[in-house]
């Protein structure tokens, strides 16, 4: 394929002379960032993968699915499956509140909305322990409801939420402001309910951004280690993650089975990846064929 | 301002959740984290960042921090580049691959890099018989952190690039100006607003990093001990006050940075209408 600049050149017709090196350039332009991707991302993908499987395969199956390890991976799913619904339902509605709504300080909201971005996931952990632990502004609620929050999963799958709370909101407040409010007042003055409106006219304007900002926020719930680390406890077989068997078990000297739980949360993440690109071709193509119509 | 058809009462309902859902998730923990950190007064708050184990911490993280940000905003932008400008075969692949590390959890990224830069890795025993320490070492820190926030700087100069017309940079070449020189001269000023929100947004996110970091740092005091993995000790040893002040002190610095960043993007946006 044609660089742009030797396109250029033809088509004016005068290609200016190559300069000595030029060629050297050329290659070198595409070849250091190739190197730095390869290096830096894909090598150290194929090394946990060899390693993980440097046992045999019966090795790596044994290690993902002994019983420590099955109830880790449920325990993620569970932690995930809260934080992705609670996230995707207020998220929408929060999206929707920045864009189409106005009050005085909804600035604020904005930016409150990016604070998670800038909180690390052990801050998160402390912040927890020190709104439920011993002490604890929400302890007394806590106790009055007879929950146990912190060391169990419900600490732990409200520090995941909050983790990734920006990403749902942050996928849809462009597509709500690119949208515009027309179709959505005009559904109101047809006579629709507000149910009606955001069924019929809402959801279906949002829905490939939705979609993105849900695996997206599944692909960072998966992967959160920092704040389920502090807030769990890291009980194996009660309130260990997928993340925290990896850890653990990097800590006990037993790396074989550590490399192959890790490779099975790279595959998901992989497979998120995939999806998350689907979501967006197909985004992408509808927006094309809109333009065009 | 408008009002839609019909009562309110829905409306105040949707606004209201939303509001108390980001108060009870957001406001109320960074309160409660901000309040410890001042327990027993400024003095104390600034007395557990003067400790000689917080002063190194917060100076190791931006150090390595400062690295991956210079690293970043060259490759990321070289890397954009080809990716906008050099068509090749496959790449679709390589421009899909460069939002990996968004979906690899942080702390599998750290098992990856020690399993391959490791000291019992054949690249790791390579390059230490040649002095060069990369994990449980600082540079091995900075790697982690490239890997981590690899597609910041890509992500924002991309959309800008393809909105640049290429007419200006091919003039600059049909006039006899080196490649370079028409990328540096042509190119380059109109995407410094990109590269600096990436670099800036990529900078926030490093300071905070924990799952990568924890793995390939081998946690020394005073020596590849960063922030937020002191911040871990110091709850673990059962000091939340110091663990506080140090996460008080840098998520006001991480926010003061996207904040800015927001900034500078909607100036950018305005300039362009």
């Amino acid at each position: 394929m044609p660089s742009s600049e030797a396109t250029a050149a033809v088509r004016i017709g005068a290609r200016p002379p190559l300069r000595p090196g030029a060629a050297l350039g050329r290659v070198l332009l595409l070849l250091v960032p190739g190197a730095y991707l390869a290096a830096l991302l894909l090598a150290p993908l194929f090394a946990v993968v060899r390693a993980a499987f440097a046992h045999g395969p019966l090795a790596f199956a044994a290690a993902v699915s002994s019983p420590l390890a099955l109830h880790a991976f449920a325990m993620t799913a569970l932690t995930t499956a809260v934080a992705v619904v609670l996230n995707t339902a207020f998220g929408l509605a929060i999206a929707w509140v920045l864009v189409r709504d106005d009050f005085r300080g909804r600035r604020l909201l904005s930016g409150l909305v990016d604070l998670p971005f800038a909180v690390s996931p052990v801050m998160i952990g402390l912040m927890a322990m020190l709104l439920f632990g011993t002490g604890g502004w929400l302890l007394p609620a806590t106790r009055a409801l007879h929950l146990r929050v912190l060391f169990g999963w419900p600490a732990m799958a409200l520090a995941t939420t909050f983790v990734s709370l920006p990403l749902v909101v942050r996928e849809l407040v462009p597509v709500l402001e690119e949208a515009g409010i027309a179709e959505e007042e005009a559904a109101r003055t047809l006579g629709a309910s507000r149910w009606q409106t955001l069924r019929h006219v809402v959801l279906p304007t949002v829905r490939w951004g939705l979609l993105y900002g849900v695996v997206l926020t599944t692909a960072r719930c998966l992967g959160e280690f920092g704040a389920v680390l502090l807030v769990s406890g890291a009980m194996p077989g009660q309130t260990e993650t997928a993340t925290l068997l990896v850890y653990r078990l990097l800590e006990e000297r037993r790396d074989a089975e550590a490399h192959a739980v890790a490779v099975v949360l790279a595959t998901a993440s992989v497979a998120l990846l995939a999806a998350m690109k689907l979501v967006e071709s197909r985004r992408n193509r509808e927006h094309a064929a809109e333009g065009a119509a | 301002m408008r009002r839609p058809l019909g009562t309110r009462a829905p409306l105040l309902a949707v606004r209201g959740a939303a509001l108390a859902y980001l108060l009870a998730f957001v406001a109320l923990p960074v309160a409660a984290l901000a309040r410890e950190g001042f327990r027993g007064g400024a003095a104390k708050f600034v007395a557990a960042l003067a400790s000689d184990q917080a002063r190194a911490a917060l100076g190791l993280t931006l150090k390595v921090a400062l690295a991956m940000a210079a690293v970043n905003a060259v490759m990321g932008t070289w890397i954009a580049y080809v990716l906008v400008r050099r068509p090749f075969p496959g790449r679709a692949v390589v421009d899909a691959l460069v939002d990996l590390p968004f979906a690899i959890p942080t702390l599998v990224t750290g098992v990856m890099l020690v399993a391959l830069y490791g000291p019992q890795s054949t690249l790791g025993a390579l390059a230490g018989a040649s002095g060069l320490r990369l994990m449980y070492a600082p540079p091995g820190i900075v790697i982690a952190l490239l890997f981590v926030t690899l597609p910041f700087v890509v992500r924002a100069v991309q959309p800008v690039l393809l909105e640049l017309d290429v007419g200006q940079e091919e003039a600059a070449l049909t006039l006899g100006a080196s490649p370079w020189t028409a990328f540096r001269r042509v190119l380059l000023p109109p995407l410094v607003p990109a590269i600096t929100s990436g670099t800036l947004l990529s900078f926030a996110r490093a300071l905070g990093e924990f799952g990568a970091i924890v793995v390939v740092s081998g946690n020394i005091p005073g020596r590849t001990l960063t922030a937020a993995v002191l911040v871990y000790g110091e709850i673990e040893s059962g000091r939340p006050q110091v663990a506080a002040a140090v996460s008080t002190a840098l998520l006001s610095f991480a926010f003061a940075l996207i904040v800015t960043v927001d900034w500078l993007q909607r100036r950018a946006r305005h300039a362009v209408l």
